[in-house]
């Protein structure tokens, strides 16, 4: 459950968010949509407290996140960028992340599942980009948490993967988790989430369903309506 | 914290570099004793290079760690980890690993050369100790540029900044304030302002602790005299350690602060 109140967020002269207001308490597949520079990032990092927000407030089951670090037990994150210690191998990336947790986690099945098993002796430094985005997604995903964050978790994906990844992300789901999603591709978007999040200069703009936004916006193409959205706050 | 001391550290000392630096401390180090066949001498020339170079690797070193770790960072932060054990424990690996490098790398040609026989047994520990102490004040101010720069050029550039103004420029400017106020007694003066800097206060420790004072004229004596002492050397220490523990303290204080 997350609770967000008239979040203000500015970084120098650049003011991000403008007074987000959110309240997560169902389950379910959450998409935070927004142009680039909307503050999605921004967003996502006041829930894990890696920004510090200027004004308001932040709950993360019913409790403030305000100088506290305990409540991201509760979290499992993708970031948008893996770069992990160049001379560790796989291997000793999970098992030291499993040990900074102090939770065992499913490591093996997805290890499995993303085809990850030749890989694992070797050094991080010698990973191509997508399988260094598959340890990202293994290391995000192994622990069994209520709240999980992906920040772009398809980029560098193979299709195999890609799949895959779906059909995690729908099973975490039907275990009755809370995920936000950021992406910028539609299509997995439309397949994925159950509500959009549209965020636009720093506000939520747009909170519903896909259906709901389909009707609002008068177009039959999730894609267009998206795309609508941001042009009828242009004109 | 200990657990990301322990993962900073086991990256490191597997990292190229860390061997780069260790071979360099071994050779250095055998070379020394080769050509001088004395102790005493390779103490002091070592004492030459370490004040120098000990700084400008700690700050590199340093620098280097934190921008090249900084999306591992990230991850780190997103676990249910206290940010300040983050930072510390990451300064610590490094400063660390540094430090086993310079310890082993002198370490072991001294110890073959037959150093426990020997009287200069104390003169080398010292100069290990201020290697040390050095490693962990330049370490710990380049963590600190480092936090404060976002920009990775800008930090580096800040960063060779404080090396070379605590390693070169800090001396001239010294020098030259002696020079312009010669007819003013300086004693108490020159005492404080090798205090203030970590290079300056190592240098001097070493140099008192060899005897070779003497050769320093009549500031020799005068520092002989504050220095020189148990209180002198309490006093130094304690200057040292403060070096260490305000920048450390400044990154506990900082990080908390910072957004990500």
């Amino acid at each position: 459950m997350i609770q967000i109140e008239q979040l203000h967020k500015r970084f120098g002269k650049n003011q991000v968010l403008k007074g987000i207001d959110l309240n997560i308490t169902q389950k379910g597949i959450f998409a935070i949509l927004g142009p680039n520079g909307s503050g999605k990032t921004t967003l996502i990092k006041a829930i894990l407290g890696m920004v510090v927000p200027n004004k308001g407030k932040l709950l993360v089951d019913s409790i403030s996140i305000k100088k506290n670090w305990k409540y991201r037990d509760q979290i499992d994150y993708l970031p948008q960028i893996a770069n992990f210690p160049p001379n560790l191998t796989v291997k000793e990336l999970i098992v030291m992340i499993k040990d900074l947790r102090n939770r065992p986690g499913e490591d093996k099945k997805l290890i499995e599942l993303f085809m990850l098993e030749p890989f694992l002796t070797k050094k991080l430094s010698n990973l191509s980009g997508g399988t260094k985005q598959k340890v990202n997604i293994v290391l995000s995903l192994m622990f069994d948490s209520p709240i999980i964050i992906l920040d772009e978790p398809t980029t560098g994906l193979d299709p195999i993967a890609l799949i895959r990844l779906k059909e995690l992300i729908k099973e975490e789901k039907a275990k009755g988790k809370i995920i936000l999603i950021t992406s910028h591709i539609m299509s997995f978007v439309e397949e994925m989430a159950d509500e959009i999040v549209f965020l636009l200069e720093g506000k939520v703009y747009f909170k519903g369903n896909i259906d709901a936004l389909k009707t609002q916006t008068k177009e039959a193409n999730f894609e267009r309506a998206i795309a609508n959205l941001l042009t009828y706050d242009n004109a | 914290m200990l657990k990301i001391l322990k993962y900073s550290f086991y990256d490191l000392i597997r990292s190229r570099w860390s061997y780069v630096y260790l071979l360099f401390y071994l050779l250095l180090g055998s070379v020394l004793l080769f050509l001088n066949n004395d102790l005493s001498k390779a103490v002091i020339t070592l004492m030459n290079v370490i004040i120098i170079l000990v700084p400008l690797i700690g700050t590199i070193f340093g620098v280097m760690y934190y921008y090249n770790s900084k999306e591992f960072t990230e991850l780190l932060l997103a676990q249910p980890i206290k940010r300040s054990s983050i930072f510390i424990g990451q300064y610590l690996g490094v400063a660390l690993s540094l430090t086993m490098s310079l310890i082993l790398g002198l370490g072991i040609p001294f110890v073959l050369y037959g150093l426990f026989q020997s009287n200069e047994i104390w003169d080398f520990i010292l100069l290990l100790v201020t290697g040390t102490f050095l490693t962990l004040i330049f370490t710990a101010l380049a963590f600190n540029i480092a936090l404060y720069n976002e920009n990775k050029i800008k930090g580096f550039s800040y960063a060779i900044l404080v090396w070379l103004f605590m390693a070169v420029i800090y001396d001239g400017l010294f020098l030259m304030s002696l020079i312009a106020f010669q007819s003013y007694p300086l004693d108490a003066f020159s005492i404080g302002a090798t205090l203030v800097n970590p290079i300056d206060l190592s240098r001097i420790l070493i140099l008192l602790k060899l005897d070779i004072s003497a050769l320093l004229g009549y500031t020799g004596a005068v520092f002989q005299k504050f220095f020189g002492t148990n209180f002198g050397l309490f006093i130094s220490i304690g200057t040292l350690s403060l070096w260490v523990l305000l920048p450390v303290l400044n990154i506990y204080r900082k990080c908390r602060k910072k957004d990500f």
